[in-house]
């Protein structure tokens, strides 16, 4: 009796609901410093912002214990060129990051300047960072005196920048030593440490409470944000939150361009919850937002693609050759020691390899030789390294009952026979503006993680909530009340509840392919002026034709029901920034018929979007706004005390 | 064959079970449910019993509820076919899959 229809067919009638439900129930909660979004960058700024001693409130969708990208695990901590022994500089490393345009400086600069500490007290509070059992002793990368683990990624190519599959030369490592900057963990160790450390430092914690808009001082778009409301999603009851500064850390979106609702395990590479809610609230509230334009084709983690990690080569398959149906070794790097962590094949060595495969030089399909593994490397990938994400643990342990042996079995590639189009499915990029404070341009709101117009990974994503925590509690300690509008909260109410007043109509599986739809007809590949302002009048028609038509029979649906307005507001969004990019893009994934020149250098900028009184308002930002990294990271952070030394 | 009721019922999700619980060994305590970021469980109606899997399809399969639970032998993960793996004996050169 496990499943649903379990009960059906012995009881003849559906379990009743498990929560208490209450719908018609208000909650008010006063706070100094409230944290939207309870994954990585939240929890961080949540014990960032209680260290400093003032209240703290994080309202998170899920449960915080395991909620997040990042919440099942982590194996790379990406980019800490500050650790003991990295061979680089992390002002250059950091400048090297944020070469590629359109890059966030800010959140480059303070994740390498603040990487290693944000480790060290990862490890104070529990998290497990060294190979403190001697598991691994003999693998290469692996520190004796530290017992620190280093990972070929990035030591000395950085493969995630097209082109720059070439060593890079910095002037901190002028023999070219290995970088060093990325470290393995076992993260998986980390998320059930944060939450632990939050409710140890008396943050009250909200788990399954959606928040669904943010509040404005008077109610006014653009103005001051002094709270929030939120929806428990398990019982219905809606949350007022009000507060004096707040972090906006419910990272991105994954899911606009996807049709399909079911297979989302493999449909998408973050879980369902993400869902664009946080960008879609700061848009409301009136923040310019950029990069909104960019959207990235995903090969991988599609449900048209085999599943993410399930197959060698993928990322984390550290130091694993690949090699043809026949054994015959291939030019495709092995993410290891040998080809400097590089990730995919150089465009030259990929011809070579198409080639040989039209030829017949090479047999499809292709392999990971684990068995021709050093013993000691083939257990940091397969047992660590892909045994410290939640995720990947699966892996190891069905493919483990299934019978895989690494030390006697070739793992599958998938490369080549899955089809090599692209799947129609993007992921959407972009986020609030934000200064050295980390602050967005409306008061009183901060912003971390994936949220801030960046590549996400964990140590990002730990580094700048932990540094957004303590700026917004700084900010809380000289900000006076401010009163929230009842209006604004009534407005919002009748917004959250309409769907479960109805009892028929559309589902909100239906209304999101819908908008699914409306954004691949009118926002992929083929961009023009015609097309974007179609595609906004097709989610207008969404919004007035469909929306009046969406219901939900419990909290749960309601939530997903919600999850769907702020999509459409996430499509609007990069409907209104792609009009406003009148030049195609390389960096931005972003090609417009009508303007067919690539990266004109007049178009070299930032493109910024917000809502002012209702009507959108586009801008623009030098691409430099960041200005001196170094020094202006400096000036602000004059009495930044590296690891917590407080209890 | 014992006559089986016969219900109107619509088509299970695909995925439809992401897991299977056993409930010899689950005691039912619903730390599952607690670290499922997407919901797809209830408790079950019945103390003690395991979880109910309400919301299969919006399993992003995490692993989170396997690898957290209490009760080794509880749980275990029941992968959909077309995401089960292909591998080869090196020394027999014989393809195998995950076909438990
Ligand atoms: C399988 C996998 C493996 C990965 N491996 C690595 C790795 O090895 N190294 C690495 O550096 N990175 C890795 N990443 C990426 C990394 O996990 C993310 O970049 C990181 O977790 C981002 O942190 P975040 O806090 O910005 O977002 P998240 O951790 O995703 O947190 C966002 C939180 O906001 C909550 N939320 C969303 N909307 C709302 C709302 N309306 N109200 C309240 N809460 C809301 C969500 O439930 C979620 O908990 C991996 C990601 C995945 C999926
Ligand atoms: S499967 Fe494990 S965690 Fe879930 S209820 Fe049973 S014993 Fe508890
Ligand atoms: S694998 Fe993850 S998403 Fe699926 S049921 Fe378990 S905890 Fe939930």
């Amino acid at each position: 009796m496990t499943r649903w229809h379990d009960f059906i067919e012995k009881d003849g009638k559906p379990p009743a609901w498990p929560y208490p439900i209450n719908y018609d129930r208000e909650q008010e909660i006063e706070t100094d410093v409230l944290v939207i979004g309870g994954g990585i960058a939240g929890c961080w700024a949540a014990i960032s912002a209680a260290r400093k001693g003032v209240r703290v409130a994080l309202v998170e969708k899920g449960d915080s214990i395991r909620s997040g990208a990042g919440g099942p695990g982590c194996d790379h901590w990406c980019n800490a060129p500050a650790n003991p022994l990295s061979n680089v500089d992390p002002d250059e490393w950091a400048e090297h990051m944020a070469e590629p345009p359109y890059s966030n400086g800010i959140g480059i600069q303070i994740q390498c300047r603040e990487d290693w500490d944000t480790l060290v007290e990862m490890e104070q509070i529990g998290g497990k960072i060294r190979d403190t059992k001697d598991e691994f002793t003999g693998a290469k990368g692996r520190d004796e005196k530290s017992k620190l683990m280093i990972s070929p990624r990035y030591t000395k190519v950085h493969s995630y920048i097209p082109g720059s599959q070439k060593p890079i030369t910095f002037k901190s490592n002028p023999e070219g030593k290995l970088n060093n900057v990325v470290i393995r963990v076992w993260g998986s160790t980390f998320k059930p440490a944060l939450k632990k450390e939050c409710k140890r430092l008396g943050v009250k914690i909200y788990d399954r409470v959606m928040v669904t808009s943010l509040l404005t001082e008077k109610g006014v778009q653009g103005a001051r944000v002094i709270g929030a409301t939120g929806l428990n999603n398990r019982t219905g009851e809606f949350m007022i939150f009000k507060s004096k500064a707040a972090v906006l850390a419910t990272a991105g979106d994954w899911s606009l361009y996807v049709l399909n609702t079911e297979l989302a395990g493999y449909n998408t590479f973050r879980s369902r919850n993400q869902t664009g809610d946080g960008v879609a609230m700061a848009w409301r509230a009136g923040a310019a937002l950029t990069v909104m334009e960019r959207t990235g084709i995903m090969m991988l983690g599609t449900g048209y693609k085999h599943t993410w990690y399930g197959g060698a080569g993928d990322a984390s398959y550290e130091n694993v050759p690949i090699v043809d149906a026949n054994g015959k070794r291939l030019p495709w790097p092995t993410q290891g020691w040998e080809d400097a962590g590089a990730m995919r094949p150089t465009p030259e060595d990929m011809e070579k390899i198409i080639k040989g495969v039209q030829s017949g030089e090479y047999t499809l399909p292709f392999y990971g030789d684990f068995p021709a593994m050093a013993e000691v490397e083939r257990r940091v990938t397969w047992n660590m390294m892909l045994g410290e994400e939640s995720t990947t643990k699966n892996i190891i342990d069905s493919y483990g009952k299934g019978g895989f042996d690494p030390a006697r079995h070739l793992l599958q590639n998938y490369n080549f026979i899955e089809g090599t189009s692209p799947s129609q499915w993007r992921s959407a990029g972009g986020g609030p503006v934000v200064d050295w404070d980390l602050k967005s341009t409306l008061d009183g709101l901060y912003v971390a993680g994936e949220q801030s117009y960046s590549a996400g990974d964990h140590s990002y994503a730990a580094s700048t909530g932990r540094y957004a925590g303590r700026k917004a509690a700084e900010f809380s300690r000289q900000a006076g009340d401010a009163k929230v509008l009842k209006d604004q909260v009534t407005l919002e109410k009748a917004r959250v509840y309409a769907p479960i007043k109805r009892s028929d109509g559309i589902d909100w599986k239906e209304l999101h392919a819908g908008i699914a739809r409306a954004m691949q007809y009118f926002c992929s590949e083929y961009k023009t002026e015609s097309l974007l302002k179609m595609g906004l009048d097709a989610l207008k028609e969404i919004e007035e034709v469909f929306v009046p038509r969406l219901y939900a029979i419990d909290p749960h649906k309601l939530m997903r029901s919600l999850e769907d307005l702020s999509l459409l507001n996430h499509g609007q969004i990069i409907l209104n920034a792609s009009l406003a990019r009148k030049a195609s893009s390389r960096m931005l994934n972003f090609f417009r018929i009508d303007f067919p020149k690539v990266d004109p250098p007049d178009w070299n900028k930032f493109v910024t979007v917000k809502l002012e009184n209702g009507k959108v308002k586009a801008g623009e930002l030098p691409l430099d706004y960041c200005g001196n990294m170094k020094a202006n990271y400096e000036a602000h952070n004059k009495d930044y005390a590296s690891v917590y030394k407080g209890k | 064959m014992a006559q089986k009721k016969t219900y109107a019922l619509p088509n299970v999700t695909t995925p439809g079970t992401p897991v299977i619980f056993h409930p010899e060994v689950c005691n039912g305590c619903n730390h599952c449910v607690e670290v499922c970021q997407v919901d797809v469980y209830i408790p079950n109606p019945e103390k003690g019993k395991p979880p109910v899997i309400l919301h299969p399809d919006e399993c992003w399969y995490c692993g989170c509820c396997v690898n957290d639970c209490p009760r080794p032998g509880s749980i275990t993960f029941n992968w959909p076919v077309q995401q089960r793996a292909y591998w080869k004996d090196k020394a027999t050169g014989k393809v195998l899959r995950d076909s438990q």
